[in-house]
């Protein structure tokens, strides 16, 4: 009775007794659940245009990251390393297209999967080999990034607000505004579409796959840029980072691997989901709820919904 | 081909490996270097990898190894994944390794069983199995200068002194947040009795591996069980990432204590915030030892070292020259017991426990000055030294304590038991055979 007064009641009453504790946590659900999003649509737009779940999107992130770092303390200019940290993205996709993906094609999605795991390790060692295995500090100052705090007393507590979080809250909502606007409404994301929904289809029109690729591929390395950039001014960037792009698994059975909207709410589910659980019921088994919990809440949707809140519904004639 | 022919083959192969093992054993002595430059823990991995090197590479170049053999230093990369780990100890233990430093208490505690039959010794340097420091128990592994236990109870005490006395710690709550792995769990039982002695009430906050860099859920919860003070057992980017969310949530930086690994990169990621932050070490920080001085002249300045110029004298830079020091004294003392020049595992092991770095040895090494003094034994593996306390003052360390001595009373008897405990759970943990030197 005791257990179950725990779980089904102690947490509500908790909520209504410190409600600035639970706008806090909301909050920052909120910004995590953003940024787990911003990891999520990097492997939604290769899933989208290749059919490929690109293992390799967690070290792009460190990737991308380490680059602008590291460019910057060989001495070149903030902004013009970020500049050269998106080329460097660019050539990496024009690569990948050219080595990985076009050798490869019409192979089963499982032989590009493995070809994803294989570029990261390969990234994960030429990064060590270039960077070293040293974390760094992301170049936050220099990038005009808000740093400090704001304290808002509400509802007999206090809520504080990271300026930083607030940023990475915005910056990644315009991303994805914007990349949403890039694929609905311009030539290239009709394209896009048009290869995500049928390649031979679009190959007879005259869409060019490799070309589309190498957007798309471009597009997830912008995306793994900003994230980078992000996480580093949260925690610092370091080869660990790569880990926290598992996260992005559930986020994507949640929301379909194929939705831009999905990974979005996704996201958002998995971030708030993650740390109410812990905060509320964690202490219940000692802590280290976080770490499975959106497993979990993924698994559930499995059962329910396979293909996702936004997925699209696989019907095949047998 | 005939199931003969076949054996024959894998005979003849099997033959000629082991021919073509490298006679490490005849005129060098084979110092193996776990360490990890690479993945989620390098950052506080490759500094102390750099150390440990660089000193003995030191010895080579400066005396021509110890005692006049040459060491063989070979690194084996174990990323602190202890199935790699495992295998590097298998991949080096056919080269007649003198010690073996597995730098992980995950790969430690599978060596432990391993050690005595292989007869290689284990040095896990302040970190591993607390209850290891029983000689009589563990006799082919080594945890000096202090146990995590050891820590822990330096760390209370001390917060304990600030608050005028142990016994006004009953009543107050103590946060752990930890590495959710061997090493953060370690401490974890002793904190649990001294909650109850003492009175004052725990709140754990585990970290998982994955969750290292996304702290704030836990020091959400920090802000909600209000904390008196918090204590990091963190290792690699957990504990940066945990001063910087400790600044993020307005946790008072001087309530804030560590255990002797994070580093200065670690303090730094916390900004100006950071300062007031506190953790346990037993060694200076710095340069202006003459031992340190001879690396950067023989080593560093010869490009024979991995480590960028300004990180040696660094803080986990220096902790992999302790280590080293201990291998050092470890094979100088087995060559004086054994009289023999060319030492092995066992002789090592015997020399281990006749360490004795006193004020003149120090000075005589050329680290006068560099850490407290430290005897080992026959049944005292650990030596259970004290540690100072030092604090962030937002670009450095500063000491700021005497030397805070363990609470043995308390710790001891805890010690004991666990060692106990682990003969017992380990069925057939042989009873130590191995003669004692007069001297230990």
């Amino acid at each position: 009775m005791d257990m179950l007064y725990k779980v089904f009641i102690e947490p509500f009453v908790f909520m209504g007794e410190a409600p600035d504790l639970l706008i806090q946590t909301l909050w920052e659900g909120l910004v995590s659940g953003v940024l787990y999003a911003l990891i999520a649509l990097g492997f939604v737009l290769i899933f989208k245009a290749s059919g490929v779940f690109n293992f390799a999107q967690g070290i792009m992130v460190v990737f991308a990251a380490l680059i602008l770092v590291g460019l910057y303390e060989k001495g070149v200019p903030a902004f013009l390393a970020l500049i050269l940290a998106a080329l460097a993205m660019l050539v990496l996709a024009m690569v990948v297209e050219r080595v990985v993906l076009r050798p490869l094609v019409n192979q089963p999605d499982i032989i590009l999967f493995m070809a994803t795991f294989g570029l990261t390790y390969f990234l994960i060692g030429f990064g060590e080999l270039i960077f070293g295995g040293s974390p760094r500090e992301m170049i936050t100052d220099q990038l005009f990034l808000p740093q400090g705090t704001t304290e808002v007393d509400m509802l007999g507590g206090m809520v504080r607000f990271q300026h930083l979080d607030i940023a990475a809250a915005l910056i990644a909502s315009i991303m994805i505004g914007l990349l949403a606007v890039f694929f609905s409404k311009t030539r290239i994301g009709r394209a896009l579409r048009a290869v995500a929904d049928s390649h031979k289809a679009a190959l007879s029109v005259g869409i060019s796959l490799n070309q589309i690729w190498v957007i798309v591929w471009f597009a997830a390395g912008i995306v793994a840029l900003v994230a980078g950039i992000m996480w580093g001014a949260r925690s610092g960037v370091s080869f660990s980072l790569q880990i926290i792009a598992l996260k992005a698994l559930p986020v994507l059975i949640l929301g379909g691997f194929t939705s831009i909207p999905g990974a979005i709410i996704g996201g958002l589910i998995v971030g708030v989901g993650e740390k109410l659980g812990e905060f509320y019921w964690g202490p219940l088994v000692g802590g280290g709820v976080e770490t499975w919990l959106a497993y979990v809440i993924a698994l559930l949707f499995l059962l329910y919904r396979p293909q996702g809140l936004f997925g699209e519904k696989i019907i095949e004639r047998i | 081909m005939s199931f003969r022919k076949l054996s024959l083959g894998l005979a003849a192969v099997t033959m000629l490996a082991g021919t073509a093992l490298p006679a490490f054993a005849q005129d060098s002595i084979y110092v193996p270097l776990f360490t990890y430059r690479t993945g989620p823990f390098a950052g506080s991995g490759t500094f102390i990898a750099d150390g440990m090197h660089d000193y003995l590479e030191m010895l080579n170049q400066r005396d021509g190894g110890i005692g006049g053999v040459k060491l063989v230093l070979e690194e084996c990369e174990t990323g602190y994944d202890t199935k790699k780990g495992v295998e590097c100890y298998e991949a080096v233990k056919g080269k007649n390794p003198v010690v073996v430093n597995p730098w992980s208490t995950g790969i430690t505690l599978p060596l432990i069983p391993r050690a005595s039959v292989d007869k290689i010794p284990i040095l896990s340097m302040a970190y591993g199995l607390s209850a290891s420091a029983r000689g009589d128990i563990f006799p082919w592994v080594f945890n000096p200068p202090a146990t995590y236990w050891d820590g822990l109870s330096m760390i209370i005490k001390y917060i304990g002194q600030k608050e005028g006395g142990l016994e006004k710690l009953k009543g107050k709550k103590i946060g752990f947040i930890h590495l959710d792995a061997a090493f953060g769990k370690e401490p974890v039982p002793l904190l649990q009795e001294l909650a109850k002695d003492i009175g004052f009430e725990v709140a754990l906050y585990p970290v998982a591996a994955q969750d290292m860099q996304n702290q704030s859920s836990q020091w959400l919860s920090a802000r909600r069980d209000r904390p008196d003070y918090m204590i990091m057992w963190g290792w690699g980017s957990m504990n940066g990432a945990a001063v910087k969310e400790a600044v993020r949530s307005g946790y008072p930086m001087d309530k804030f204590y560590s255990v002797w690994w994070p580093s200065e990169d670690d303090a730094r990621s916390g900004g100006g915030g950071a300062k007031g932050f506190k953790m346990l070490n037993w060694h200076a920080v710095g340069t202006n030892f003459p031992a340190i001085q001879d690396i950067q002249k023989h080593v560093v300045d010869k490009g024979m070292s991995k480590a960028q110029k300004d990180k040696v004298g660094e803080l986990l830079y220096n902790r992999g020259v302790y280590n080293s020091l201990l291998i050092a004294e470890g094979i100088a003392q087995a060559q004086k017991i054994t009289g023999k020049k060319a030492v092995t595992g066992e002789d090592v092991r015997r020399g281990m426990e006749n360490i004795k770095l006193d004020a003149a040895r120090l000075k005589e090494l050329g680290l006068d000055g560099f850490t407290e003094t430290l005897t080992l034994s026959c049944a005292d593996h650990n030596g259970h030294r004290p540690a100072f306390m030092q604090e962030w003052d937002g670009a450095k360390w500063v000491k700021i304590s005497d030397p805070i001595e363990p609470m043995t009373d308390r710790v001891k008897g805890q010690l004991d038991a666990a060692a106990k405990d682990y003969a017992e759970k380990n069925a057939g943990w042989p009873k130590r055979t191995e003669a004692c030197d007069k001297a230990s």
